[in-house]
């Protein structure tokens, strides 16, 4: 079989449409992004390349946690997120780094502002390492690899949105 | 008669605390005076250093510390301040260093601390001497089995003194190790919390928040296969029994019948059964090495210890070694970590971080709900001089021992903590 070639453009619409889903809290479209094996992974700030069998995350989800991660957040008892934050992401610096074996390895940048009453305004900056395969005219998502690049969570607080 | 910030009157059953503590710029001054430079506070973890010229640096009770094995292999704390001007001498996070030099005007110290060299030190008077300019130190820095603390106190009581009784529960955290050591696993999370750090003291011990603040935690146990239901015995709001206990020196800890999993040694589906084997391979070491009794102690209950005033030891989905240090009267910055035993499995090692993310931390499924509570609590401390009180007399009628989700540990931290206050 033979595919055409995956172009940043076609990677972009991806990217963007993705980071409406989370924008607008649709999680179970987004969770429908997903293979079935996908992993979620926020790193500690101090060990941006660690291993989360080895080093302690923020975040390390399979397909199973991101499922129940998704249930808790929608659910009204989860008091870090209700109200719900209000957020909003800006995704940029999409980078196509190659492809081995049906993974697309793709690399973004984001800024994401989240908001909540009479909070401070947070800021989430880091950039989105991606391992992407084919669905039809469009991908999944394997890997989400989610690097903050703040020294420390420090005022940020908790990780209680979806990055 | 100092002034107290508690209503405490054991024959009416009453006790309530001034939430002026939770809000007073004044009040903070005179803890940084009479709680944090009168005690021991958590520093760090030998296995954080474990070659000689490791170093961490970090702040301690607000003070910038190095805290590092010299070329002795000694485990060191300075002051991270330059004996010249005062600059930051380090200003790496960690790594290994056999010496810290000033970038301000070149001055160098050992990792031992003592001043090496002094650029152009011809220019100085005989007055000047080097040995007297070492990095300076705490008053006093000690350690219990390689859980080092500090004290800016030089007449304070020894650490295992100060520790007292809480001895016997670290012991019961470090006998997870069939070598008798534990490390601080690689990956720190460090975050703010936007409340007073004394409502984290309560929030780490009291089990009553389980069921309201952890609905969506519990939910997701439940839909892993892990069922908890409360028991019919009347006054009970978790799924096992637990208690409170009193340590001494404003130490407590829970003491509860696990009921949620434990790496070491409880298996729950949630761990899948693959984990079956290792967990009674873990269990079966245990019981060889200490016995049925204690092994059952170490594997199937579970305890969140307070070491007054700052640092948190939760064994319960995992173990976190937690401390948190004020950073103004409405904030807080804390560090935590995962403790684990040195000869640990890949496999296991794997299960105890997993285990530590299903609960605890800054993206776990019950930190955050903790985070929020207490935030919320601070906003609405706002209306304080008009709502005075707040009240903590749960479980006071309860004779002899005493239930972890009544108010009995947290009474004991504010009695404590009053004292302290109320010392000159």
């Amino acid at each position: 079989m033979t595919q055409s070639k995956v172009t940043r453009a076609d990677v972009e619409d991806f990217l963007f449409h993705e980071a409406a889903l989370l924008d607008e809290w649709k999680l179970n479209e987004w969770q429908e992004l997903l293979t079935d094996d996908a992993t979620y992974l926020i790193p500690p700030n101090d060990d941006l390349d660690g291993d989360y069998r080895k080093s302690l995350f923020i975040i390390a989800d399979d397909r199973e946690r991101i499922r129940q991660r998704i249930i808790r957040v929608l659910d009204p008892n989860c008091h870090a997120e209700h109200p719900k934050s209000r957020t909003q992401r800006i995704v940029g610096n999409v980078r196509l780094l190659g492809e081995e074996n049906g993974v697309i390895l793709v690399a973004a940048n984001f800024i994401c502002y989240r908001y909540r009453r009479y909070e401070r305004v947070g800021q989430y900056v880091g950039n989105y390492r991606y391992k992407l395969v084919r669905n039809g005219e469009s991908f999944l998502i394997r890997e989400k690899r989610i690097v903050i690049q703040a020294n420390e969570l420090g005022q940020l607080g908790s990780v209680s949105i979806m990055l | 008669m100092p002034r107290s910030y508690v209503v405490d009157d054991p024959e009416k059953g009453v006790f309530l605390l001034d939430r002026e503590v939770h809000v007073s710029e004044e009040v903070l001054r005179e803890e940084m005076r009479k709680i944090f430079a009168k005690t021991w506070i958590y520093v760090g973890h030998g296995s954080e250093l474990k070659k000689n010229g490791d170093f961490v640096t970090r702040r301690v009770a607000g003070r910038p510390v190095i805290f590092v094995r010299d070329q002795k292999g000694e485990v060191q704390c300075h002051f991270n301040t330059c004996r010249h001007r005062g600059a930051l001498v380090c200003a790496d996070r960690q790594g290994n260093a056999k010496r810290f030099f000033c970038v301000y005007h070149g001055w160098i110290y050992g990792n031992d601390g003592d001043l090496q060299r002094v650029p152009g030190d011809e220019a100085y008077t005989p007055a000047f001497d080097k040995d007297t300019l070492a990095l300076k130190r705490p008053a006093r820095f000690e350690q219990y089995r390689d859980f080092w603390f500090m004290s800016l106190d030089p007449e304070i009581v020894p650490l295992t003194e100060y520790l007292g009784r809480t001895t016997e529960y670290l012991d019961l955290v470090i006998d997870q190790s069939p070598s008798a050591k534990m490390e601080i696993l690689p990956g720190t999370q460090e975050y703010d919390v936007g409340a007073n750090w004394k409502l984290m003291v309560e929030n780490s011990v009291d089990d009553y928040h389980l069921p309201s603040t952890h609905a969506t935690w519990l939910n997701f146990m439940a839909n892993s296969g892990v069922k908890m239901e409360p028991p019919k015995e009347k006054g009970l709001v978790l799924p096992t029994k637990g208690y409170a206990i009193d340590l001494g020196n404003g130490h407590f800890t829970t003491d509860n019948v696990n009921f949620r999993g434990r790496p070491v040694a409880a298996w729950i589906s949630l761990y899948g059964e693959e984990a079956k084997a290792e967990i009674a391979e873990i269990k079966a070491e245990l019981v060889e090495r200490l016995g049925e009794e204690r092994a059952n102690r170490v594997a199937h209950t579970n305890r969140n210890l307070v070491i007054f005033p700052n640092l948190v030891i939760n064994d319960g989905s995992s173990v976190t070694v937690r401390t948190f240090y004020p950073e103004g009267v409405g904030k807080m910055h804390v560090t935590a970590w995962a403790l684990g035993p040195v000869e640990e499995s890949e496999s296991a090692r794997a299960r105890r971080l997993d285990a530590f993310l299903t609960f605890y931390g800054p993206g776990g499924f019950a930190t955050p709900d903790d985070v929020e509570a207490l935030e919320l609590v601070q906003q609405g401390l706002a209306n304080w001089s008009d709502d005075r009180w707040s009240e903590m007399s749960r479980g006071m009628g309860r004779e002899g021992e005493q239930l972890n989700s009544d108010e009995h540990h947290l009474r004991i931290f504010w009695r404590h903590w009053n004292d302290m206050m109320g010392a000159e």
